[in-house]
């Protein structure tokens, strides 16, 4: 049995000793390989500059120059209970973008503060980028406790504040741990100069961190990545494949794919080297054959017809961090990507922005690098999205600014498509478009006053539409444009 | 899931992002463990097939047998295969085993130069034709945009900071201090004309979960890393000139794994038998910055 593996992400203000107390970390636990606490002591005495617990991860050559650590590395860790991915995020404001990166992949955070420095503006701009991550378990690392003494009343007085702080922004901390990362406090060791202190230490706070609560249970999700058909070598299967991101499914499950509303039913799932299998569940990345032939492609969202689904809209109410050095503005157009949807959006109303280093808010209606602000976003197209706190992966995105991710934000609330009642679907080049017998959720739509428009190419397939309706008591309507045929049907 | 299935979703997950994103996409094949396992992902990945060519930069100072499996393995899979090379520097010997340049500029030349030369389409290729069964001059000349490469964080420090989508500027250059973010499996996929791409789907693998995943999956594997009844055996793959054998009398993948777990291995890096990472303050940023994988 293979043991558990947890990533985690050490954060704070930029010389608070994040690096160190890794680095005292993977010593102390005997994490290094052999020689390399050598080599770089070694490399530092001939550089003549004093050896750093922080050299064995600040790796890169500007990092060690000015003693800073530049980007976010990975390290690997390991402890009785699990494998851990210890990731260290850099402090300094300008590599924010950097520290995000590092924290988006970890399911739990140390966050550490200097005890002589005391709590400064990047030390509550982590823990509120945390909040927005969604990263709940955090433990809080007072650092260089020996400068201060070992004195319980510094602390103490730092663990009141920053716990005000964080109250705040809603999070509760699994910890305070006071620890001396240059001395090796507190970090895989009790010490007597913490007679004071009766809780954990960092090694074994983090092994009483909980694995995230499983995907499992959630309403089926897979956004597609990609529909193959690698009929070149022989092989006839046309398979839609993408991450099951929440829930499991079984062959036979009736699916809707949205926005388009298509929908079929699982005939096999596919995987390479691996048992046929009949049921598949979150975290997985197979691949599916269905029933009946339908166009589909990535975007859109596989969803199980009998469960609650994701919405549909093409404007929703968001939470956005900025990482951009040109600001965010109003009316601009930039490229917003959630799971595997990639659409042109613009930022319609910014209802709030605030300094996440204070709280503080203004109105400005542009978003500036480094804010975090409360808007309105309005997609060219509709989009399947759920809110953040239902199922992370498809509430939440990036936003592209020309070429580079400038952004990212979670969905807070959904807001109602504009061309309310509308439903477009563009079937062209398709020879049987409605294989809609499955499509309940379409049909109550269409029954609750919705309006479906389809454009199709394919004549002969008007007698399905036609057939449809019938079958359903629905009224159609029906225009030549060109070489295309736009039907309306309406309840 | 356990870290393995973890590991192995989290990479077919990043190799279908650089299909679907990159028309002129190629793996960098070395032929060691960790890019054959990442070829293994991409049969995961495509349901068995190998959308994508494999590309391999050879040096000619390769152990003849890491040639002779390439080519075994190209034709069991059915793989399309394309070499490149520096072939003036080898006619001009400007190499370390010719004792002309030091070892960090004959990786310089012989890997990243060719390697750059290569992907760009300027220098030729070599494709292997599965009816003549041998390598002929690849008429196309396009260049590849998308790279994928088997590299790993816990090899080196430089490599420990790499993003999975790592843009190459268009002299091949890596700006390591300013790279994209990156997060929630979004990557960077729009890029400036002249961009490329370097994508790294075993960043989170160590060489451990590398061993554990061969052994899961029965994946074949040059026999370069057992020994052979000499108690001698390769613990990572490269030019000979550079790279030592270790002692040891693990025979097949188990007995590796029980050595790193537990035996002599269990805390002496991989790379401890390359000699060109040493010339560079014991990383390769130096030539990684350049290019190098």
């Amino acid at each position: 049995m293979k043991k558990e593996q947890m990533n985690i992400v050490i954060v704070g203000h930029v010389d608070h000793g994040k690096s160190t107390v890794i680095g005292r970390l993977l010593a102390d636990t005997n994490a290094l390989p052999k020689g390399k606490l050598e080599q770089v002591k070694e490399y530092c005495k001939i550089n003549s500059k004093p050896f750093e617990y922080a050299f064995l991860l600040d790796a890169l050559k500007d990092e060690q120059s000015q003693g800073i650590t530049i980007d976010s590395a990975r390290c690997f860790f390991k402890s009785k209970k699990r494998d851990y991915i210890i990731i260290d995020a850099p402090g300094h404001i300008e590599f924010l973008k950097n520290m995000i990166s590092g924290a988006a992949r970890a399911e739990a955070a140390l966050l550490v503060i200097d005890a002589n420095e005391g709590i400064q503006e990047n030390s509550k701009r982590h823990g509120y980028m945390l909040s927005m991550l969604g990263i709940r378990q955090i433990a809080v690392v007072v650092n260089k406790m020996d400068l201060v003494n070992y004195d319980e009343k510094v602390f103490g007085r730092i663990k009141e504040d920053y716990e005000k702080f964080l109250k705040q922004i809603d999070i509760e901390p699994k910890a305070f741990i006071p620890v001396s990362a240059r001395e090796g406090d507190n970090i895989t060791k009790s010490s007597p100069n913490f007679k004071w202190f009766k809780g954990h230490n960092v090694l074994s706070t983090l092994d009483s961190f909980r694995k995230v609560k499983s995907l499992e249970e959630k309403n089926f999700r897979m956004p597609i990545q990609d529909v193959y058909k690698f009929t070149g070598q022989g092989d006839d299967r046309r398979i839609v494949a993408g991450r099951i991101e929440s829930g499991s499914i079984s062959v036979g499950d009736g699916v809707v794919f949205l926005p388009s509303n298509k929908c079929s039913m699982i005939k096999s799932i596919e995987q390479f080297n691996v048992k046929k299998k009949e049921k598949v569940s979150a975290g997985f990345c197979p691949g599916f054959t269905l029933q009946e032939q339908i166009y589909v492609g990535r975007g859109e969202v596989m969803c199980k017809v009998d469960e609650k689904q994701p919405y549909v809209s093409s404007k929703f109410m968001a939470n956005i961090f900025w990482m951009g050095k040109i600001p965010m503005l109003t009316g601009k157009e930039y490229k917003l990507k959630l799971a595997t949807v990639s659409v042109p959006i613009k930022l319609q109303k910014v209802i709030k922005v605030m300094d996440a280093s204070n709280l503080s808010t203004s109105g400005k209606q542009k978003i500036e690098r480094h804010d975090v602000a409360e808007c309105i976003i309005r997609c060219n197209d509709e989009i399947a999205f759920d809110l953040a706190a239902d199922i992370e992966a498809t509430g939440r995105f990036v936003i592209v600014d020309k070429y580079d991710i400038a952004g990212g934000g979670i969905i807070t609330e959904y807001i109602e498509s504009d061309e309310h009642g509308t439903i477009k679907k563009d079937l062209r080049g398709e020879v049987c478009p409605l294989t809609l017998d499955h499509s309940k959720p379409l049909i109550e739509k269409i029954r609750s006053g919705q309006a479906l428009e389809i454009i199709i190419d394919h004549l002969p397939a008007l007698e399905n539409i036609g057939k449809f309706c019938l079958d359903h008591h629905l009224k159609f309507d029906f225009e030549r444009k060109g070489k295309d045929v736009k039907i309306t049907i309406k309840a | 899931m356990d870290r393995l299935e973890e590991l192995e979703n989290q990479s077919v997950y990043i190799i279908r992002e650089a299909y679907k994103n990159f028309k002129n996409l190629v793996t960098l094949w070395s032929i060691g463990k960790d890019s054959t396992v990442l070829l293994w992902l991409t049969r995961k990945a495509f349901f068995g097939h190998v959308p994508f060519p494999l590309v391999h930069i050879d040096t000619h100072y390769k152990i003849p047998e890491m040639i002779r499996y390439r080519d075994e393995l190209a034709l069991k899979y059915g793989l399309n295969i394309i070499y490149g090379e520096n072939a003036e520097a080898l006619k001009r010997k400007t190499t370390f085993p010719d004792g002309k340049v030091n070892r960090i500029e004959c990786c310089r030349l012989l890997k990243t130069e060719a390697l750059k030369r290569t992907l760009s389409g300027e220098w030729p290729r070599y494709k292997f034709d599965h009816k003549k069964k041998k390598y002929v001059v690849d008429k196309n000349k396009e260049p590849y945009t998308g790279v994928i490469v088997g590299v790993r964080s816990d090899e080196e420090g430089s490599r420990s900071k790499e993003r999975y989508f790592s843009p190459r500027d268009k002299k091949n250059e890596w700006d390591v201090t300013d790279q994209p973010p990156e997060l929630w499996n979004q990557f960077k996929t729009d890029f400036a004309p002249g961009t490329h791409l370097r994508i790294h789907p075993l960043l989170d693998w160590t060489e451990l979960d590398i061993w554990e995943y061969i052994e899961r999956e029965k994946i074949p594997v040059t026999k370069l890393y057992f020994d052979q009844g000499k108690g001698k055996r390769y613990r990572s793959l490269g030019c000979y000139p550079c790279t030592k054998a270790v002692d040891s009398t693990a025979k097949n993948v188990k007995e590796i794994i029980e050595e790193l777990k537990t035996g002599k291995f269990s805390d002496i890096a991989e790379r401890s038998g390359r000699d060109q990472d040493k010339e560079d303050g014991g990383g390769l940023e130096t030539l990684r910055r350049d290019g190098y994988m």
